[in-house]
């Protein structure tokens, strides 16, 4: 596989979609870091012209999906036919439902966000944790089995039919999905040192 | 398994990193940026940043270096001092950092933890405490304003109600310093952190009193901490970071490679 040059990076097309949350800066750094220019943008024509976007997220699930409503971006990202990347809370709007304020989310993979059980274990669930992902999947190319991440968050969507990776804190969930074009980490890769800097490096590279 | 987190803390002011002893007699350190930088190459699992002028002083205090370190940083970190609202806690997270930790504001009007829990979730959200162990009374308590000795003073609260408050009042995690510890490097205050753990379910970081690395391994086992920070051990290279995470490891504590 050829390394893309920075000639074709500039070429390339990647839009962070401007969903009013506030960590957009850090992804857009992380991005920019590995040689990419980036746009961060909720204009329905530069979404449609990307060629690989990112749905970042922190906060609840309910505002957020209140702030996508308000900026009448929920078709819009429902119809992308790119690969789009969920990144934390922008994985889990990607899923049926939201327990965390009782919310439709977008529905575009299977499953809904529940509380994680904790039982014996300390929520939020923050810090550096170990995954298992799917053997040959292109988004973990380079990427070992047992390869730490950085995740913060209390809810998760359990390991189902669209599951790619797992991680497990009291109890198995879902650290990495993919469906069609719509991919989602539960975890930080912009946040997640060497082995995030891979995974971000794999999608744009896809 | 979530490993336990290094987590050296960069005090800040005036945009450099500067240390004191016992939070007084501050000397500078360097640059903000490639100090973060070389721990985040060292191996830290992650970095904060104490603004410790900024609670202090009434002045409005210039944080474009937080977006300076977001650049470059690839692990997460936390910005602590002169948050007093949600406004100020956005502008912040708008410059890419991952946390905001509180600390006075929080003792003068605690209803802040829950409008900022509300407003960007509970998992960015630290409370810092300042606690100093009165011998005479034989009770923990916490302190306010301690970035300006001449300021700082006594609140009414103890300790452990105080961290019983913040989890309450929607707390993500909580940076528990030991000022009776602070900078002098005799070990982590195990014995308040392991009260402190028995009643703290959010995670829970230890500060005040690293000078070896056998420091870090007592107080990852005795009182089950989430991580450990520290400050001058590593600025003046007493402890190297790597170094340190591959004694942990030998000593069979969950350390990330």
């Amino acid at each position: 596989m050829t390394q893309n040059t920075i000639k074709d990076q500039a070429k390339f097309n990647v839009v962070i979609i401007d969903t009013g949350c506030a960590n957009l800066s850090s992804v857009r750094f992380a991005i920019e870091r590995l040689g990419y220019s980036v746009a961060v943008s909720r204009d329905a024509d530069v979404l449609r012209n990307a060629d690989k976007l990112f749905l970042p997220g922190v906060g609840t699930a309910q505002e957020a999906m209140k702030n996508l409503a308000d900026r009448e971006l929920i078709d819009l990202v429902k119809s992308l036919t790119q690969p789009v990347l969920g990144i934390c809370l922008g994985m889990q709007l990607l899923a049926e439902f939201s327990a965390e304020g009782n919310v439709a989310t977008l529905g575009l993979i299977s499953g809904s966000i529940d509380p994680m059980p904790s039982k014996g274990v300390r929520l939020p669930h923050m810090g550096w944790n170990q995954i298992e992902p799917q053997q040959d999947h292109p988004l973990f190319k380079d990427i070992p089995s047992g390869s730490y991440f950085y995740f913060v968050h209390s809810y998760a969507l359990a390991v189902g039919g669209d599951t790619i990776a797992t991680c497990t804190h009291g109890a198995p969930f879902t650290a990495a999905v993919n469906r069609n074009n719509f991919y989602g980490v539960q975890f930080h890769p912009e946040r997640s040192s060497k082995a995030g800097a891979q995974l971000i490096k794999n999608f744009l590279e896809m | 398994m979530l490993a336990k987190r290094i987590i050296p803390c960069l005090d800040v002011k005036d945009g450099k990193v500067v240390k004191g002893v016992k939070f007084r007699n501050h000397e500078l350190i360097g640059d903000i940026v490639p100090l973060a930088k070389r721990y985040a190459e060292e191996g830290a699992d992650e970095l904060v940043f104490y603004d410790i002028t900024a609670s202090a002083d009434e002045r409005v205090v210039d944080k474009s270096w937080v977006s300076r370190v977001a650049e470059v940083i690839d692990i997460p970190f936390c910005v602590a001092g002169g948050i007093k609202s949600e406004e100020d806690a956005a502008r912040i997270l708008e410059y890419g950092a991952d946390k905001v930790s509180i600390n006075s504001p929080a003792l003068a009007d605690p209803s802040l933890i829950n409008r900022l829990a509300a407003k960007f979730g509970v998992q960015c959200i630290v409370i810092g405490i300042d606690s100093y162990f009165d011998e005479d009374t034989e009770e923990y308590k916490v302190y306010q304003f301690t970035g300006d000795e001449t300021r700082t003073q006594v609140t009414k609260w103890t300790t452990f109600e105080w961290i019983k408050e913040v989890q309450k009042r929607g707390a993500g995690e909580i940076v528990l310093n030991v000022m009776n510890q602070d900078g002098v490097r005799g070990g982590y205050d195990t014995v308040q952190l392991s009260k402190a753990r028995k009643i703290c379910n959010i995670p829970l970081i230890a500060s005040g009193g690293a000078g070896e690395m056998s420091h870090f391994n007592t107080v990852f086992k005795e009182a089950d901490v989430d991580g450990a920070l520290a400050a001058s051990v590593f600025h003046k290279q007493v402890i190297n970071i790597g170094e340190l995470k591959e004694y942990l490891r030998d000593q069979d504590v969950e350390i990330r490679t």
